[in-house]
């Protein structure tokens, strides 16, 4: 009853919904990694109202603005994730192999404690994105994890729109070999991809033409046209060709990389990004050409047969030959450490070690199209900042506060066993409804939420995995 | 002119010769006889020897400490400013071996039909030359267990070395463990929509079925002892092969890991394997995701856990984000012999780094050192033979360029059973390739 009446509460103050909480706080004398100004020691950050307003050694304290000691410790941006599931209510809409009309910001669970669990590997934003079994799936939403804010508070507020395509084995199994329909091939995810295309651009051209003699008509030029109806996948899809939508492509092997760029610039899409991407690493001189990003895993491999031929190597590859590239998680216990995650790649390959925090921090917020507002510390950007007890690609360094927007949400010393139950880690709750300090709607998050988990399992029980 | 002309012919083909030289047997490890020198020797059983020397001998470690004079003959390399470790050992993959593609069926010779059949054996299908073995020791980790899967019972585990080319050559113990799952008494998860009181019967009917396979297993011993004990005068009885696989466990020359992960199962099955001790069975425990909610039980119970994987999440949303990362050191801590497992199968290389988070999050670096090397030896009885660098044990160990368990660390070379392995696997070889895939040809 009393969980009842939470929900009710919860529902009643999302649908009058809250502006963002922002803080301010003076992290003083950290080693801090600027990512794109490099190493800083004995440095302050200055974060008021949410934002990176200096950047500098002994800062003054503007008069009640929390003070951190940082010294020992060092200071990042916070780590963004560019393929996750976590936080979703709904991964698939695997209903058929286009449903472009669907979005992840109706999908959001914030009760997912998968999110406190990313906050505490410093964690800061995330890529929710649709699953794979579509050839063109859902839009996905960014995500800040500020843990505690109901849907609309968890979005990254200005962010591109983006969507998730997916080609290869999972969209030619689950729509091909599992309902007999076409893709079966990647000759057909091309052609998918194509047609859906051409309907898009025809439906654009037929609903302005209908449109415009609409207007004649109500002007009393001309017969009455008859009506195009709106179309929200094709509207959607005509979008991204007018490039207003950033696409991420579910993609592994070499050949459909290919495939798909062909499709893009006969169609004029730029400025997209490989997801997964296990052998981008065998056409970076082609990704490179046309500038496109890879999103990848640090050595995820073997577990289909479409990522037989990988190497933990990729990213190494992939940066070598200045391809912007990221490390992804697209699963809930790896986003916990994305940090140690992008240290293989200096194992894997020499990259440098500010390459490889590149790869967690501002190459996923250019991917995403917000690299402008986080992944690096610098005057002016928001105040998403994590505090490490050592240098973060150290597998013996532990994440130990986390802020977004200024405000902290996670913290270490102030964690006893029961903190992920608190609504935030502020205790101000007044964007909530919650009782103070407890979540009473904890979520556990889904058990097939990963692009990992084979696309047969929801056949089985009805549920839509991803990957 | 023409002198120098044939000088260069001579030259090329030379080179050639030698280029097809190494064409012909690519990735031969060598054998002999080797000193590395310099380096520090983490021992594991005896400390860290700083700039010492390791000698092999064939398949053996001859030599250890800081006074060793190099004999003639011996292949010097010198490893000053690196450090050695034995060989880390992953006690329990998800089959390394045995699954190629985990989601292609006819690669995967994992699972066999049925519930009870302790008479099949990992290592009859063990494939030495899958891709993911060069992948896992160029990482430092030189043994694994590899254990079948499906059913109450699904058989017997193998410990092999990675390096070989067939079972026979690379299994320590063809038979290194029966694996034995338990049932669940907490229901199947979020689809599993039965009652509490339909789980909790269909729990008791599970460890009954168990019961009666072991007291059918006890009682066919017992006969088979009687009749090979005093033959004379009576009739054969038939073999039956799962019945009479379970022998060597019930005279205790084969342990039973057994897989159980929730608090609750755990305690119940400290009960029933201690009545089953009594009766001369071995138990390890395996899994064991929520044994620090019950590390004292565990502790007294005698048992050595084999943990893991670490990096996984907390078996549940209220438990504390870190409680898998704690677990193996809670476990360490209350007195329990650990071992850690990645419990992967392509990427069990991420062995070190598992035993990394759990020496972080509070089980220390020489205990986690302890739970991928000595640990796992002495659990699967082979302390004598793995898990340190001692004289007179078998020669599986590392060079690595700094601490194992970081990331930024190189592993330059590896020993499995003397023989210093090819540092190659396909993901170098694809780096190799693709680094520089050069664009000046047409086709390139």
């Amino acid at each position: 009853m009393k969980k009842l009446m939470l929900t009710l509460l919860l529902a009643c103050l999302t649908a009058v919904g809250f502006g963002q909480p922002t803080g301010s706080v003076h992290i003083k004398g950290g080693t801090v990694l600027t990512i794109t100004d490099g190493v800083m020691e004995n440095t302050d950050v200055l974060i008021e109202d949410g934002i990176i307003t200096q950047i500098g050694q002994n800062l003054s304290t503007p008069s009640g603005v929390a003070v951190v000691d940082a010294t020992g410790k060092y200071v990042m941006p916070g780590i963004l994730d560019a393929h996750s599931h976590i936080a979703g209510v709904d991964i698939n809409d695997a209903s058929s192999p286009v449903t472009a009309q669907v979005k992840m910001g109706d999908s959001i669970d914030p009760n997912d404690v998968s999110i406190y669990r990313a906050l505490a590997g410093g964690v800061t934003s995330i890529h929710l994105l649709h699953g794979s079994a579509n050839v063109i799936g859902g839009e996905s939403e960014t995500l800040k994890l500020r843990y505690g804010q109901d849907q609309e508070g968890l979005k990254f507020q200005d962010a591109p729109r983006t969507i998730k395509f997916a080609l290869g084995e999972n969209p030619t199994r689950v729509h091909g070999q599992g309902r007999g329909i076409m893709p079966r091939t990647r000759m057909g995810v091309e052609q998918i991809i194509r047609m859906k295309f051409d309907e898009a651009l025809d439906h654009e051209r037929n609903r302005e033409e209908y449109l415009a003699a609409r207007e004649a008509y109500e002007n009393g030029n001309g017969p009455a046209p008859k009506p195009v109806p709106r179309n929200v996948q094709l509207e959607t899809v005509a979008d991204i060709l007018n490039g207003e939508i950033l696409v991420h492509i579910h993609s592994y092997r070499a050949d459909e990389i290919l495939m798909i760029m062909r499709v893009f610039n006969d169609y004029g899409v730029e400025n997209y990004t490989f997801t997964h991407g296990n052998e981008a690493f065998k056409v970076a001189t082609e990704l490179r050409k046309n500038g496109a990003h890879a999103s990848v895993f640090a050595d995820w491999w073997a577990y289909k047969f479409e990522v037989y031929y990988s190497t933990a190597y990729n990213a190494s590859i992939l940066n070598a030959n200045d391809v912007n590239v990221s490390i992804n998680s697209d699963s809930g216990e790896l986003i916990r450490h994305l940090n140690h995650e992008a240290a293989k790649t200096v194992r894997y390959g020499s990259t440098s070690e500010n390459d490889a925090l590149r790869m967690i921090t501002i190459n996923p917020a250019h991917q995403l199209g917000v690299d402008d507002k986080v992944g690096s510390l610098e005057e002016g950007k928001h105040g998403d900042v994590s505090i490490w007890s050592g240098h973060p690609l150290s597998i013996y360094s532990i994440n130990e506060k986390t802020f977004v927007d200024g405000v902290k949400y996670f913290d270490r010393e102030e964690d006893p066993d029961d903190m992920r139950i608190e609504i935030s880690p502020t205790t101000e709750n007044e964007h909530t409804g919650f009782e103070p300090g407890r979540n009473a709607l904890i979520s556990g998050g889904r058990h097939f939420d990963s692009c990992m988990r084979d696309t047969e399992v929801f056949y089985l029980f009805g549920e839509s995995s991803s990957k | 002119m023409k002198a120098f002309k044939q000088l260069t012919l001579t030259l090329m083909a030379i080179c050639l010769t030698a280029g097809a030289a190494i064409a012909q047997i690519p990735e031969k490890p060598e054998f002999g006889q080797f000193a590395i020198t310099g380096a520090d020797i983490y021992t594991v059983t005896d400390g860290v020897i700083e700039g010492g020397t390791v000698l092999i001998d064939g398949k053996t470690i001859t030599a250890v400490g800081q006074n060793v004079t190099v004999p003639a003959g011996y292949q010097r390399i010198d490893a000053a400013g690196k450090r050695i470790y034995p060989g880390f050992i992953d006690a329990g993959t998800g089959g390394l071996g045995l699954i190629e593609v985990s989601a292609v069926p006819v690669t995967v010779d994992a699972n066999e039909i049925g519930e009870f059949k302790p008479h099949v054996m990992a290592f009859t299908a063990i494939n030495p030359h899958s891709a993911a073995i060069p992948v896992t020791r160029t990482n430092g980790i030189t043994t694994v267990i590899s254990p079948p899967g499906g059913g109450t019972i699904p058989g017997m585990a193998t410990l092999i070395d990675l390096y070989g080319n067939s079972p026979d050559s690379m299994a320590v113990l063809q038979r290194a463990a029966l694996v034995h799952d338990w049932p669940s008494s907490t229901g199947g998860g979020w689809w599993d929509n039965r009652s509490e009181q339909q789980i909790r019967e269909q729990y008791e009917e599970n460890v009954q079925d168990i019961q009666d396979y072991w007291d059918r297993a006890f009682a066919y011993n017992e006969m088979m002892n009687a009749w090979e004990q005093s033959p004379a005068g009576k009739e054969q009885p038939d073999k039956v092969p799962d019945l009479e696989a379970m022998r060597p466990v019930i005279n205790g020359e084969i342990p039973v890991a057994i897989a159980v992960n929730d608090s609750r199962d755990i305690l119940e099955v400290i009960e029933w394997t201690t009545a089953m001790e009594e009766r001369g069975i071995r138990f390890i425990l395996a899994g064991v995701d929520e044994g620090w909610l019950v590390a004292d039980e565990i502790a007294e119970s005698g048992l050595p856990a084999v943990v893991g994987p670490v990096l996984s999440t907390p078996s549940h949303g209220w438990f504390n984000y870190q409680t898998a990362y704690q677990n193996a050191g809670k476990l360490a801590e209350a007195g329990v012999k650990v071992a850690i497992t990645a419990g992967d199968v392509e990427n069990t290389r991420n062995l070190p780094f598992n035993a990394g988070y759990a020496a972080t999050y509070g089980m220390g670096i020489e205990e986690a050192l302890k739970a991928v090397t000595i640990n796992p030896a002495e659990i699967f009885g082979v302390g004598d033979r793995l898990g340190s660098i001692e004289e007179g044990k078998q020669a599986n160990l590392f060079i690595v360029n700094g601490d194992p368990f970081e990331p930024l660390s190189q592993v330059e070379q590896v020993w499995i059973e003397g023989f210093k392995i090819p540092m190659t696997d396909r993901h170098m070889k694809l780096y190799e390739q693709f680094l520089d895939r050069g664009v000046a040809g047409e086709r390139n």
